[in-house]
């Protein structure tokens, strides 16, 4: 911002109420109920804190979180990575519909994003019975967390690099070309190095999403203990047996990558000058 | 406009490899993904015809869930266009220890599990929480009441209204609000007529997003929620008891309602982004 006038500037006054109004809205609002989850995590002690965490339900949960976005994220990141080619180094008819249909998951309620497969998927879905005649799970099992999970995260990745790379153009890729280079040589070491931060970024921000889903796992999952429980339905499935300690102790672990996410993107905003989206 | 079109259409073909690949990929995977999984809620809706979708969605319980939803959606966005346009200005306008921090801690609530913001929301408020036990004597009940679910939906939604309006702020000229004030304005009078008009638009989007988001919300309100039928009972949480009761029918024509709404939003704030961004480069 460019610095105003002194003619223009607010009042100290008027500048310190505002601040003061700010700040404490953001703590009670936002910062409390974080420091919250962590006081609750701890009011049983180290010891609880730490047998909530590895026990053998819990521990099925964070290996089948890890393992949901293990799968979900990379498919998401070559998605973006093909899309954002296809859309800033080419025109084509459809292009601006493309893009709009990119977005569509965003729009769509977490809840209806799980039920879109249960109606494919599920007993009485379209592909129910073969499914059952062919003994393949997919609802309530792990296929269709994944399925969902992709489904929510879907435009992540996508979304940070479409106007990244057509803002970028296409000159150093054309001078790659004319030198002597395969498009596969042009794309690892002209393409790339240009978006590493915005693919790295829409990746955090995919994988975040993607661990910490809740409503449209929660669709799909059937909830068995100890098989198809990603964390968050862990978390709420203690929460709701009156297991407070627990419940926050797993939620501390989500939070912490909540927080890790936030540090890493605004790290990434402040070196590379990269613009904030929302989502 | 005459001559860019011109360009274009003299503009070679591009000469980079991968289109048909890379578009390939793109389209298959969004109609496996996305198009085709959507289209079946429209296919199974149309197969109930038009009276039993009647049926679904005219029912009390139905009618209640919905004004329940968008009532307090809209009151949220609503509450976040006059506290994220606070938080915006105090971001943008002024400096203080902090600030950095203060930025960066508006994205929580995108940051957070909503799961994880649900049950934080719930023990902080329940009646023996941090805020609750002060609450409850005053006879203010939070928690397994509308006014909770309330507080969750302006958690989830107020980063949309400070992002949206964060940009459009820092590009503000100062040099109108030196012109206003010199010729004599009060800084009032400036803030309203000159500073504030452009900045509309992009309230009008930050809570529509927030509006947008409110309604299909989920993991933070179920907790906080209470769940009573009729009373506080979200349409996001109706399907899924819908869909618990294997009332497929039910769950159906409500979710083929709330995408279709989620679609007119989504063309709204797209269309709104678009006034906005002209607006501001003006």
């Amino acid at each position: 911002m460019k610095t105003p006038s002194r003619s223009v500037q607010d009042p100290l006054w008027a500048q310190t109420l505002l601040i003061g109004a700010a700040v404490s809205f953001l703590g009670l609002f936002l910062l409390v109920p974080l420091a919250s989850i962590f006081v609750e995590a701890f009011r049983k002690g180290i010891a609880v804190y730490f047998s909530a965490l590895t026990e053998d339900n819990a521990r099925a949960a964070i290996v089948l979180t890890l393992t949901v976005a293990a799968i979900a994220v990379p498919f998401n990141a070559l998605f973006g990575v093909a899309a954002s080619w296809a859309i800033a180094k080419f025109q084509f008819k459809g292009k601006s519909l493309l893009l709009a249909l990119i977005d569509l998951p965003f729009a769509v309620s977490p809840v209806v994003s799980g039920l879109v497969y249960v109606l494919l998927f599920g007993a009485k879905g379209v592909f129910g019975p073969w499914l059952k005649a062919h003994d393949i799970h997919i609802i309530f099992a792990v296929p269709g967390m994944v399925l969902a999970t992709i489904f929510v995260t879907f435009p992540f990745v996508a979304r940070e690099l479409i106007p990244l790379m057509q803002a970028q153009g296409s000159d150093e890729e054309y001078a790659a070309l004319s030198l002597g280079a395969s498009g596969w040589q042009t794309f690892r070491r002209v393409t790339l190095p240009n978006i590493k931060w915005a693919l790295f970024y829409g990746i955090i921000l995919c994988n975040a999403r993607a661990m910490g889903e809740f409503g449209a796992v929660s669709v799909v999952s059937g909830h068995i203990r100890g098989e198809t429980n990603t964390l968050p339905l862990h978390v709420e499935v203690l929460y709701n047996e009156y297991n407070f300690a627990a419940a926050f102790a797993c939620a501390s672990m989500l939070s912490l990558l909540g927080l890790l996410t936030l540090c890493l993107k605004t790290l990434i905003e402040w070196r590379a000058g990269l613009r904030r989206h929302n989502h | 406009m005459a001559t860019v079109s011109k360009n274009t259409a003299k503009r070679p073909r591009s000469i980079l490899p991968g289109f048909g690949l890379s578009l390939g990929f793109t389209v298959t995977y969004l109609g496996l993904v996305v198009l085709i999984p959507l289209t079946m809620v429209f296919v199974k809706t149309s197969g109930l015809g038009f009276a039993g979708i009647w049926k679904a969605v005219s029912t009390d319980r139905v009618l209640a869930a919905f004004r329940l939803t968008f009532g307090l959606s809209a009151l949220a966005g609503a509450i976040n266009c006059v506290c994220g346009f606070l938080v915006a200005w105090v971001l943008v306008r002024y400096r203080f220890p902090g600030r950095r921090f203060l930025d960066a801690v508006v994205d929580l609530p995108f940051a957070m599990p909503t799961a994880v913001a649900g049950i934080a929301l719930t023990a902080l408020y329940a009646p023996n929480g941090w805020f609750g036990q002060y609450l409850t004597p005053l006879g203010i009940k939070v928690a397994f009441a509308p006014l909770g679910i309330l507080l969750a939906l302006t958690f989830i939604g107020l980063p949309f209204v400070v992002r949206t309006i964060q940009p459009v702020l820092e590009d503000l000229e100062p040099a109108q609000e030196e012109a206003a004030a010199s010729l004599g304005a009060t800084r009032g009078q400036t803030f309203w007529r000159v500073v504030f008009p452009p900045l509309i638009p992009a309230l009008i989007t930050g809570s529509t997003l927030s509006f947008a988001r409110a309604i299909g919300e989920y993991g933070s309100v179920v907790f906080i929620a209470g769940n009573m039928p009729g009373k506080t009972e979200i349409v996001p949480l109706l399907i899924i008891t819908k869909l618990e009761q294997y009332d497929f029918a039910g769950a159906t024509a409500l979710a083929a309602l709330m995408l279709v709404i989620s679609f007119l939003l989504l063309l709204i704030t797209n269309s709104l982004q678009r006034w906005s961004s002209r607006r501001h480069s003006k």
